[in-house]
């Protein structure tokens, strides 16, 4: 029923919108407080000696960060440089192959006619919503097969050969975005196709390329699952596989070690996701967008 | 005739253009789902022998006394998940952060997105530390402050855990398909509720909801498929225990293949364990498939057919 607005219903009609605004930021507050006190947490704990109660720290010191010359664990001859080493060999094979294998992929499917073509895109589409971590065990015995265990090449290929319907996905969207004629006036030129693809194409989607770089880097650099499965060797041990290891033997006593390690690990994602916030939420969802 | 080299020219270059990816989606997709249906007919083990057993695994699931209770785990927890976190919260994040400013709203979105870019292990880490047993963890130092004993939540409410732990993680990404419906819902029939006197819940119930149907339906069927084969920060944070309390079907397969204190190597059973899965997935994507009408986004590319 339409209402008749006089002077003082509306201003009671504002100030329940007011009220209604508070509220809002109210619960955010609330339900988002324990979220932040817990990456909170890793920087407070990270710096002190003991903290009272779990959670007010005493005394400033940098003791807990003496794994960076002494990994701290029984047995372990690896030192902590190696392991970062590893963890960024790691991160940067799984963005090269999947940049290198997607894009072309992506190009193809997205300007080039040919049998089979919307086969590919339906199954790049499934797989993207296909659970890979179900296919663990097969993984396993595949690389076995290759003789890849032990192996962080092993870890890139699964990761990247994971990731590869995720990125063709975000590409093609890149490409289609594309005016078509940029492409045929090149192609009119007398370019090849693959010239076309290399000296025209590729410039005009980087910040595609940028996307799905930024998200095969992070997800190598915190790859866990096949990491911890599929490499014993403390030779090949990310920092992933330390933090795991420390979890396993201290029983979580040693929450300063854990924090100031954790820290660490995660200290380029933590940079990354502060610098490229509004770029994560907008891809996040663009990936998605596949299916919504 | 100059038409057709052309053509058969192009498909080689199409060819060069695909092979690398395809190779990598054969090798570490198709070929483990293929390998993973066919190990379930085995007893595999430690040796990596293909002793065919027939239906042997199969009739193992029926006669296993733990798959009653894991079957019961993996449905409260893949459903507890769901409608706790991925509809209801999701929901309520997603209504908040649009209606509030802009960049505040973008702020408290970009912290509940930061758990999904956090690895897991340090994932983990937190959680161990929030929920110790010890008075050194959050929880129980909050509680020795007020004078009372440490609580051991792990292993005494296992399920709640696991539900909370991937909640917090699985929330950010019905929040952000939300968001970005919520926002595509031309503002004037937003205003129009709100000059015929409407409220902001008659706002929601009426305008909002009905429009963001077709989100809601994509989130419920996206996330119970990956709820049901999650398992990683289950793994992570309570390893399934105590006693299998809080071990799901995803997560009992892996298990006996690689656990480390089992260590049993059962792959064969495992690989049947996770077959089931992957039908329920296969199934799962084809009813996508058909409800979400994804076909449309299959078009011919126009250039190659001028």
């Amino acid at each position: 029923m339409p209402r008749r607005f006089t002077p003082g219903s509306l201003a009671k009609e504002r100030r329940k919108r007011t009220a209604l605004k508070v509220g809002m930021y109210l619960f955010l507050f609330l339900v988002t407080l324990p979220l932040a006190i817990g990456y909170l947490w890793l920087v407070v704990g990270a710096f002190s000696k003991t903290l009272m109660y779990g959670f007010v720290p005493q005394g400033f010191t940098l003791q807990n960060w003496d794994f960076l010359w002494n990994p701290r664990l029984p047995g372990l001859d690896v030192d902590i440089w190696h392991m970062f080493l590893n963890t960024l060999y790691l991160a940067l094979g799984v963005t090269i192959t999947v940049v290198a294998v997607s894009t072309p992929m992506a190009y193809a499917i997205s300007r080039m006619h040919f049998p089979g073509r919307t086969a590919i895109l339906a199954s790049t589409l499934i797989l993207h919503a296909f659970p890979p971590i179900t296919l663990l065990l097969a993984l396993y015995y595949i690389l076995h097969a290759l003789g890849l265990l032990d192996n962080l090449l092993g870890v890139i290929l699964v990761r990247a050969g994971l990731w590869v319907p995720f990125a063709v996905w975000v590409m093609k969207g890149f490409f289609d975005d594309i005016p078509w004629d940029i492409e045929m006036s090149a192609l009119v030129d007398g370019a090849t196709r693959l010239r076309t693809f290399w000296k025209i194409m590729l410039p005009l989607v980087r910040p595609g390329i940028g996307a799905i770089a930024v998200f095969a880097f992070i997800g190598g650099w915190t790859e866990f699952i096949f990491q911890i499965t599929f490499v014993h060797n403390p030779k090949s041990w990310t920092l992933c596989s330390y933090i795991y290891a420390i979890i396993g033997s201290y029983r979580l006593t040693n929450y300063g070690l854990l924090a100031a390690a954790s820290l660490f690990y995660m200290a380029p994602v933590l940079l990354f996701f502060i610098f490229t916030q509004r770029f994560l939420v907008r891809v996040t969802v663009g990936g998605m967008k596949g299916g919504s | 005739m100059v038409q057709s080299r052309r053509r058969q020219g192009g498909y080689f270059r199409v060819f060069l253009f695909l092979a690398p990816g395809l190779l990598l989606i054969l090798l570490f997709f198709l070929a483990p789902a293929i390998i993973t249906a066919v190990m379930g007919f085995t007893n595999m083990d430690y040796r990596f022998q293909w002793n065919f057993i027939g239906l042997g695994n199969y009739v193992r699931m029926l006669h296993d006394f733990l798959i009653p209770k894991i079957a019961v785990n993996t449905l409260i927890f893949t459903f507890g998940t769901l409608v706790i976190f991925s509809i209801f919260f999701a929901l309520a994040l997603a209504l908040t952060t649009t209606s509030i400013g802009e960049r505040s709203g973008l702020f408290f979105q970009a912290l509940w997105l930061l758990p999904r870019y956090t690895p897991p292990v340090v994932y983990a880490v937190i959680w161990l530390w929030i929920l110790s047993p010890t008075k050194g963890g959050l929880l129980n130092g909050l509680r020795d402050l007020m004078g009372l004993p440490p609580i051991p939540w792990i292993l005494r409410y296992p399920l709640g855990v696991i539900i909370v732990t991937n909640g917090v993680i699985g929330t950010s990404m019905g929040m952000l398909i939300f968001s970005s419906a919520i926002k595509a819902i031309p503002r004037d029939y937003l205003w129009a509720a709100r000059v015929d006197g409407a409220s902001w819940f008659q706002e929601v119930r009426y305008i909002i909801l009905p429009l963001i149907r077709w989100p809601l339906m994509f989130i419920t069927a996206y996330q119970t498929l990956s709820y049901l084969t999650s398992y990683e920060y289950i793994l992570l944070i309570t390893g399934g225990g105590p006693f299998h309390a809080s071990e799901v079907w995803s997560l009992y397969a892996y298990n006996l293949a690689f656990s480390s204190y089992g260590g049993t190597f059962e792959f064969g059973y495992g690989a049947a364990l996770a077959t089931v899965l992957i039908v329920v997935g296969a199934l799962a994507s084809l009813v996508y498939w058909r409800i979400f009408r994804l076909q449309k986004m299959m078009a011919p590319p126009k250039i190659e057919v001028l």
